[in-house]
């Protein structure tokens, strides 16, 4: 009998996954249902003793099982969009059933749990740090600082947080990851524990992804005998994109309104309840059963690019021939993701924009497509890495209204709190709209006798665009966080590079 | 079994405090399909908070709804990564296909965006959406 490996994950089964492996097993085959190996534009993928053939439907069962498929792909390992990476994270990436112990355990797994708890938390510490990871939400600081300073804090209390709120367009590493591999984030997360001194963890994972958070719960099941006493809890987010900041994550999870609060003090010294918390992303987490594992330090310190080190899972996304995930390590160019290995766009026609990290992140000009992606050299050119994911636009987006659009949604998702995010987003999206219908005249209001001291003369487009321009000087000097804080960087970059867009000549 | 009790039995089900509220939540507005004063009053005697705090948190989350919507829902992903397939040229064809029948909820993203445009309904997923396949989808509910 053939044995037939589909994957489960969430983006397999929205493209058929489940009737392709009904298909299979009426024509007598065994089916396994397996991670995803992340080559999406092949999904759903069918691998057969290794063998690829893809993206199949069931009506291409016969010729796949006859050998006669014009969908084979040849030998998955060995593709060239696999065989390019260096894959850590994702090492485990459609060669394991994400719910077996036995598979985990087979590829290397618990091994870095083990020799945390051998070497001591003193040195897992020291091994953290020395790896030089750094927290893969966007922010990039140091994990060996954070977990150093939640270790040194007093309290009787710590907790371990990971935020599996992904969600920004363009990213689905968290998601991969949790549906694919969930037990190495849960050995992370242990690990953290350990190596701080906390009892009870937290997953606050986004209500948009059902499928993360079964597999959660059924592996934390599974290993919870592994991990004790030690215990982590899965709690589901509730539609709010800005309880991905890490205090309105907490207060989200203290069963309050998903508000932010300001810093001092630091979570990792009054976090959750208050108490010293490490708050980590999925891929932070997920990162550090292979530091810890012997040798595991020093190989990810070797790769990577100045102070960006180890490697990072790229999302390959929007407008591209061959998306997925890309684990590389840090230092490659947008040209060599965008036309070497992502293949150009999948419309076919010319790339013109790129967003990197998110809808708080930089549109990158073609011209700009040498930076290496390093979180230092993209805060040189005003760009974000984020948490990694890539979005390409072909020629045919306006990007007066993706800049338009940032600001609507900002509005639409900001927590509220402080003013340059809550009011300048609006502000945002009527300025850019006086932007596009080329200035603006005194409004009735404006012109009644009363209103003496109102400007009465036209504001040029010109002068809308300078008040655009310090009205993003503002949201981001003065917001809160990432939201209001970051949302200038779409639109000025869109200002920047595509004034035609906005109906401006070049400037 | 009445609205109350199935409340309290929801409640029984968690603990006592205000960390458990938006679990609470999710299981109110699962049963229901939404969570209105008279629930929040409950909610918020258990939990020894003001009315004034469980609301604040029900209308801050976008999946809570304060009055029920009995019309099927089909969230459809309006955020960069579909954009840039192309779903806003279906948006058109997808409300005419909804009118008041069917409630298209924007998603900002449901992490699928290598394989835009998207849509989900209930838990099931759909991908590679073409004008067609997105006015059935929204048809068929």
């Amino acid at each position: 009998m053939t044995a037939v490996r589909i994957s489960d994950d969430a983006l397999a089964l929205a493209c058929g996954a489940d009737a392709l492996a009904a298909a299979f097993e009426a024509a007598g085959c065994t089916v396994e249902r397996a991670s995803s190996w992340g080559m999406h534009w092949l999904e759903p993928l069918v691998e057969i003793d290794g063998m690829g053939f893809g993206p199949a439907t069931p009506e291409d069962v016969d010729a796949i099982l006859s050998g006669k498929s014009a969908k084979a792909i040849g030998p998955i390992a060995t593709h060239p969009f696999i065989a390019g990476q260096q894959r850590l994270t994702f090492a485990r990436a459609g060669r394991t059933r994400a719910l077996s112990l036995e598979d985990y355990e087979r590829t290397g797994g618990w091994a870095g749990l083990e020799r945390a708890r051998r070497i001591g938390p003193e040195h897992v510490l020291d091994e953290v740090a020395r790896s030089g990871l750094r927290g893969r939400g966007g922010a990039g600081f140091p994990a060996g600082v954070k977990w150093r300073t939640v270790a040194k804090a007093p309290g009787a209390r710590k907790f371990i947080v990971c935020n599996a709120d992904e969600g920004d367009s363009g990213t689905f590493a968290d998601r991969m990851l949790m549906e694919g591999d969930p037990l190495q984030l849960i050995e992370g997360m242990a690990i953290a524990a350990h190596a701080v001194g906390a009892a009870q963890g937290y997953i606050y994972i986004r209500s948009e992804y059902p499928h993360a958070i079964r597999k959660l719960r059924d592996a934390l099941k599974l290993c919870a005998d592994i991990i004790a006493p030690f215990n982590i809890d899965v709690r589901v987010g509730a539609g709010a994109y800005v309880c991905g900041e890490e205090t309105s994550l907490l207060n989200s999870l203290e069963g309050k309104r998903g508000e932010v609060r300001g810093k001092p003090p630091l979570p990792a010294l009054q976090g959750l309840f208050g108490c010293p918390t490490v708050v980590n992303n999925v891929l932070t987490l997920a990162a550090v059963p292979h530091i810890l594992a012997e040798g595991g330090a020093q190989d990810y310190e070797a790769r990577g690019a100045g102070r960006s080190k180890g490697t990072m899972p790229i999302q390959l996304a929007g407008n591209i021939r061959h998306g997925g995930l890309y684990e590389t390590p840090f230092g490659v160019t947008l040209n060599q993701l965008i036309f070497e290995i992502g293949g150009g766009t999948a419309s076919g026609r010319p790339v013109k924009a790129v967003q990197v990290g998110g809808p708080l992140g930089a549109y990158l000009h073609p011209g700009q497509f040498d930076i290496p992606f390093d979180y230092e050299a993209y805060a040189a050119a005003d760009a974000l890495i984020g948490h990694g994911g890539i979005t390409v636009f072909d020629d045919t987006a306006d990007m007066a209204a993706m800049a338009r659009f940032a600001m609507e949604f900002c509005a639409v998702e900001s927590c509220g709190k402080c003013t340059p995010c809550r009011i300048g987003s609006v502000r945002g999206q009527e300025i850019i709209d006086r932007i596009l219908s080329g200035g603006r005249q005194a409004d009735a209001v404006e012109l009644l006798p009363q209103m003496h001291n109102a400007r009465l003369a036209e504001r040029s487009q010109a002068e809308e665009v300078q008040l655009l321009e310090e009205l993003c000087a503002v949201m981001k000097d003065a917001s809160l966080c990432a939201l209001g804080g970051f949302t200038p960087y779409p639109v000025m970059s869109a200002l920047r590079h595509w004034p035609a867009d906005f109906g401006l000549s070049a400037r | 079994m009445t609205t109350d009790a199935v409340i309290a039995e929801i409640l029984a089900a968690h603990p006592r405090e205000q960390s458990a509220l938006l679990p609470i939540l999710h299981d109110v507005q699962a049963e229901f399909g939404y969570v209105d004063a008279a629930a929040e009053r409950i909610i918020a005697d258990a939990l020894n908070l003001s009315r004034a705090e469980v609301h604040g948190v029900v209308s801050f989350y976008h999946d809570f709804r304060s009055a029920p919507d009995p019309r099927p829902a089909v969230q459809i992903c309006q955020a960069e990564s579909c954009k840039a397939r192309g779903i806003d040229m279906l948006m058109q064809a997808a409300r005419d296909a909804a009118g008041e029948r069917v409630r298209l909820a924007p998603v900002y993203c449901l992490g699928l965006c290598s394989v835009g445009p998207n849509a989900r309904v209930g838990d099931r997923l759909h991908a590679r959406l073409d004008e067609a396949q997105l006015v059935s989808l929204v048809t068929a509910q």
